[in-house]
């Protein structure tokens, strides 16, 4: 007996003895499937990094979302086509003018010490969330999701008392917004609005995460934390749904180095890893039924600075079409990156929900027809062989941005004659110079906040917060202001994704996908959800 | 000896201080924060985030506040960027990480490396002599974050002997892979300092004298010869063990340990602020008081040293 | 990590024995040095490999930021090394020739190496020279200064830096050479306390000429043996270290590359099976400091023979 399968057999041995008979046997089957379930129903995935916080109040990033999710639930779940499922909540009612939610809470819902969870607790929470007192990261969440008084609160203005969110009784919350908002039901699927245990963060303060300090109300309870190292969570004996929960164990390992964990993955050691940049198609190959491409709601693109005062070279609109067009997009995704993404030339991402991805001309050309165009431009522009252009491309360290970049500096100098200065900067001082306009082209990538097209072209707006090129366009800002009211803004979206491919304040790039590798025993992934909210209560390990 | 240690220690303050500043006017200076990202906060939100840290002081304030928090109660702090956490809880997780490993690269590394070097000085153009002097150059040419991937490959993949990671309470099977990567180099150094400079005792008159009363080579070796050898060796283990500790980044990275390398690098990139500080002052303690262990076991080791 | 101080100080004792004895001391030492067989091959591969760095990208076939596009992607069949194909070292993850690279990057870690040596014996020597010379209360002063600098944990420092004021090839000899002038400080002052006694030096004072000219003038040509020595060990050094700084995402920018960002890519692309592309810049890499090592000992031995 090797040295490993000598653990394997300890860690299966005591999982067996803890999980009871039920599933030991290992003939047990999946209630609506019928297929034959394994007898280790443990589920090991690995994290690139700690995350700050797995308080549902302060969580902040995807990863510790996940976790959140599985620790605790809020008044609705998404399933796995990311359409609404009842969660703590069973229903809601909405009034006339679309301001005020009432939500029924199921009466069987528990923490895991044992008391229910009552509407309260959510009161509670949002409250808390919302206080500076807590100066919690995610506490714009509350804003976006137009909470009565959320701004004011936030800001100090207001007691958090004051919030738009009360408990009627322990089974019925009132929730009152600023103005209506057609997608509210599913941002209560987001960590930041999901209950927590007043009484055990009174007792423990920040402590109160820590396991054996942690109550939770989601189908799996904290039962080890080391930070940097691992997080275990394990069935919740008091969740409402447990009998229909299969995997008993989750644990998420810390593994910064994306081969070590591939390394880890094909040892055995873990079930879901993620794909090294461009090892897709070898690994698609040998493992068909482990290496998965799924669509994800994020656009990669490359943006100019036209700030006052910034580069002279990149306000000519002519050189930002030129260097748009020279980019080959086809090389990027299937050569550099090779994952499934999809080539972009609209900002918007393809996959997005209702939204149909409009006739870029530029799109349907060839690649030669493109570099020509290009070169016709910069002819124009007053470049050429004897005055050569040189840009400057910022990016953030990162092996697969480097490759990209090297990838399209090649192609702007193969093509155009261009000459690219490359800086890798540290993700803090990249984000510094790009909020500062410090920089000539910048490398961007964008998520979905929620899926319709809005979440990606509202960046493009004269005033937004996050438009980094600062691109002023009259035009587009009435298009989306009337897109927010309009019931069909799909026209909107088209006329703005021509604007941007006129006037190149970005180059799109591609569109993301999520590569990972996945135990091939492992079932229930939820592949169809754009935003990957994946919960560990759907999943379930067949036997070989 | 004692005013020796005393006037030392004193001098240790000072140095910590100096420190202490020079991190803090460092990270001062850096691009950034702790709270950007690639969505800039609300202001409201940042202005109640930055009221919580304290952050909205001036700067001489939060110097002041931060050391009299050390001095007065240790506390350093909580962790900008592991929300949940305190400096102090973070360090108590990570620092028995490392320290566990990298007290064992170390017992590994001087008993090797010492052994290795007495063996090639005194079969000196031999092939033990060859030996030892190849397998140690070896070792220190092979940067650790190529070995530390090899043995990976190796010890998991291929063989399956070892889990490719982590800590466990530090059970001997996840201590193997650290320890082998981070000793090897250090190892190889130890060997040729101890090599040269037992080379240069057994040219002494003393140990001449000795073999040529008819002495035992092994007693001539033992009684006289290892105590002057050792010196320079000891002289070398205060920069290695710093080395250790700041070399545990690779061995964290690679082998998700959860040691303080990770945190410290992962809090200078994070602009963790506190972090940071704990880290360089927990470090620098240990530097100056490494080299005053060295100091003293030098003076008793070489009863010529007088401080 | 550095050169041992105890290994270099014997040079300094058979200085001053070659100044009684009255011979040339260098005469004397390259004899020994050519004696010493390793040392002499080790110099000999040292010169190659300078010779590769600076005139191995004239052979490439390729610039060594041309990427070909063709390859990405394709590496395992069309990017291994060939003569046909013009890619003697085959391809690196990006398209890029890796002999083209591998040239550059022996250039650049060279470069490194040397440079941050150099910066490190020209603080360390003037400033222990000073110390020595004056004496006193300054030289107190001075070497406190330096035993304060010695406690501070100076990796940690540098990453800051270089996160802080972002990375650049200045940027990181000055962090080098900070790191590593301490000792050479007090190795110098040491041996400036023995020359400062010596009737030149004394007549120089009685003559008038001013500190800063007998410190450089009369001292510091003293101290060139022990520098020497010291130097070139140090510079294996720099170049492991700067391997460590490449590995953290901090080192030189691309398309320029190093050594250590080479060997970094290589290593995680091994277990494909892209063994060239760790193989050769590793070869160079071990080359250059085994090299670098035997050079070192040789002339510390030449310089003192009682060591061995």
């Amino acid at each position: 007996m090797t040295l490993r399968t000598k653990l394997l057999a300890t860690t299966s041995a005591v999982l067996i003895a803890t999980t009871g008979a039920l599933y030991a046997d290992g003939h047990a089957t999946h209630p609506e499937t019928g297929e034959v379930l394994a007898s280790d129903q443990s589920f090991t995935y690995r994290d690139l990094d700690e995350s700050p916080s797995i308080d549902p109040g302060m969580a902040e990033d995807s990863a510790g979302g996940d976790i959140v999710r599985d620790l605790f639930e809020g008044l609705y779940n998404q399933d796995a086509s990311g359409s609404l499922a009842p969660g703590v909540a069973l229903s809601h009612t909405v009034s006339d003018d679309n301001l005020t939610y009432t939500f029924t809470l199921r009466d069987n819902a528990k923490w895991s010490n044992g008391d229910t969870v009552t509407a309260g607790d959510f009161e509670y929470a949002w409250k808390r969330a919302a206080s500076p007192e807590l100066a919690s990261p995610y506490s714009w969440f509350l804003e976006i999701m137009a909470l009565e008084n959320a701004s004011e609160v936030i800001a100090g203005d207001l007691d958090p008392s004051e919030l738009g969110v009360t408990a009627i009784d322990d089974t019925t919350l009132e929730v009152r917004l600023s103005q209506p908002l057609p997608y509210f039901p599913l941002m209560l699927t987001h960590y930041t609005t999901f209950p927590v245990p007043q009484a055990t963060i009174e007792e423990h303060g920040t402590d109160w995460t820590k396991p054996g300090n942690m109550v939770s109300n989601g189908a799996y309870v904290l039962t080890e934390h080391v930070p940097q190292e691992r997080l275990v969570r394990e069935r919740n004996e008091m969740y409402w749904d447990n009998e229909n929960t299969i995997i008993e164990k989750v644990t998420s390992l810390v593994i910064n180095d994306e081969n070590v964990a591939l390394t880890r993955y094909l040892a055995g050691e873990l079930d879901r890893t993620h794909v090294p940049a461009g090892q897709f198609p070898r690994l698609s190959a040998e493992f068909p039924d482990q290496a998965v491409s799924v669509p994800e709601a994020c656009s990669y693109y490359y943006m100019f600075n036209l700030r006052d005062g910034a580069s002279e070279d990149v306000q000519d609109v002519n050189v930002r079409r030129a260097l748009s067009l020279a980019v080959d997009r086809d090389i990027i995704v299937e050569n550099v990156l090779a994952g499934g993404q999809k080539p972009a030339y609209t900002f918007t991402h393809w996959a997005t929900a209702g939204f149909e991805t409009p006739d870029i001309p530029k799109a349907s050309m060839t690649q030669a027809e493109r570099n020509e165009m290009a070169v016709e431009l910069m002819t124009e522009a007053g470049y050429g062989p004897d005055n050569p252009l040189e840009i400057d491309l910022v990016y953030n360290t990162s092996d697969s941005h480097k490759s990209v970049a090297v990838a399209i500096s090649q192609m702007w100098k193969q093509t155009l004659g261009v000459e690219t200065v490359l800086a890798n900067q540290e993700w803090q001082t990249f984000l510094e110079a790009r909020n500062n306009g410090d920089f000539e082209v910048a490398r961007g990538g964008w998520c979905a906040d929620y899926n319709e097209a809005s979440t990606f072209l509202d960046l493009m707006q004269s005033e937004s917060g996050y438009n980094d090129s600062k691109f002023v366009n009259a035009e587009v800002d009435a298009l989306m202001e009337e897109a927010k009211t309009s019931n069909n803004a799909q026209a909107n979206y088209d006329r703005v994704e021509e604007i941007i491919a006129e006037e190149a304040p970005i180059i799109p790039i591609y569109h993301y996908a999520s590569v990972y590798m996945y135990n091939e025993n492992l079932e229930g992934w939820p592949f169809e959800n754009f935003q990957q909210q994946w919960y560990s209560k759907d999943l379930y390990k067949i036997a070989e | 000896m004692l005013s020796f240690v005393v006037r030392r220690l004193a001098v240790a303050i000072p140095t910590l201080l100096i420190l202490v500043i020079l991190s803090f006017i460092l990270m001062y200076a850096a691009p950034g924060g702790p709270f950007n990202s690639e969505r800039p906060l609300p202001p409201e939100v940042l202005a109640n985030i930055e009221a919580k840290y304290g952050l909205d002081q001036p700067f001489w304030k939060q110097i002041v506040n931060y050391v009299s928090g050390v001095v007065t109660s240790f506390d350093f702090g909580p962790s900008f960027q592991y929300k949940d956490r305190s400096v102090n809880d973070v360090i108590a997780q990570g620092f028995p990480v490392t320290l566990t490993y990298g007290f064992w690269s170390f017992v590994v590394a001087v008993t090797i490396g010492v052994s290795l070097g007495v063996a090639a000085a005194i079969k000196q153009n031999t092939w033990i002599d060859y030996f030892a002097v190849g397998i140690s150059i070896g070792a220190q040419v092979l940067p650790n974050f190529v070995m530390a991937p090899i043995l990976l490959l190796v010890f998991t993949l291929w063989l399956g002997w070892l889990p490719g990671g982590g800590w466990s309470g530090g059970q001997w099977q996840f201590l193997i892979m650290p320890v082998i990567a981070l000793s090897t180099s250090y190892m190889a150094s130890i060997a040729r300092i101890t090599r040269s400079s037992m080379l240069e005792v057994l040219n002494t008159n003393f140990i001449r004298t000795a073999q040529a009363k008819g002495l035992p080579m092994r007693r001539v070796i033992w009684r006289h010869a290892m105590k002057p050898t050792i010196l320079p060796v000891l002289s070398y283990l205060g920069p290695a063990f710093v080395g250790m500790i700041t070399g545990s980044v690779i061995i964290d990275v690679f082998f998700s340990t959860g040691g303080i390398g990770q945190f410290f690098v992962n809090s200078a990139f994070n602009r963790d602020y506190s972090v940071i500080m704990g880290i360089t002052i927990l470090v620098g303690t240990l530097t100056i008081l490494f080299n005053l262990v060295v100091d003293i076991l030098y003076a008793w080791i070489d009863p010529k040293i007088r401080y | 990590m550095l050169p041992n101080r105890a290994a270099v100080e014997g040079v300094a004792d058979q200085m001053a024995l070659a100044e009684v004895k009255g011979r040339s001391l260098w005469a004397d030492a390259r004899i020994r040095f050519f004696r010493n067989r390793a040392a002499v091959i080790s110099l000999v591969m040292l010169g190659l490999v300078a010779a590769f760095a600076l005139f191995g990208g004239m052979f490439a076939q390729y610039e060594p930021d041309f990427v070909n596009f063709s390859l990405i992607g394709s590496n395992a069949y069309l990017g291994v090394p060939s003569i046909e194909t013009g890619h003697y070292f085959g391809t690196d993850s990006n398209g890029r020739d890796l002999f083209a690279r591998t040239a550059m990057g022996t250039g650049i870690s060279l470069m490194v190496g040397v440079v941050g040596a150099l910066v490190a014996v020209i603080v360390g020597t003037l400033y222990g020279a000073t110390a020595g010379y004056y004496g006193g209360r300054v030289d107190g002063i001075m070497m406190r200064i330096v035993d304060v600098l010695m406690s501070i944990p100076f990796m940690f420092v540098l990453i800051l830096m270089l996160v802080i004021f972002g990375r650049s090839i200045f940027m990181l000899f000055l962090g080098i050479g900070l790191i590593s002038w301490l000792d050479m400080a007090r190795i110098a002052r040491g041996q400036t306390l023995t020359i400062k006694n010596k009737e030149f030096v004394e007549v120089a004072v009685a003559t008038g000429v001013r500190p800063s000219k007998i410190i450089l003038r009369h001292i510091v040509p003293n101290l060139l043996g022990i520098v020497i020595v010291y130097a070139t060990l140090l510079v294996p050094n720099m170049i492991i270290f700067e391997s460590f700084i490449s590995f953290l995402g901090l080192g030189v920018q691309e398309p320029a590359t190093s050594l250590g960002a080479l060997i970094n890519e290589g290593s995680r692309t091994m277990q494909f099976g892209y063994m060239w592309q760790i193989s050769f810049p590793l070869f160079f890499f071990v080359l250059t400091i085994f090299a670098f090592f035997f050079v070192g000992d040789g002339l510390r031995d030449a310089l003192d023979p009682k060591d061995r």
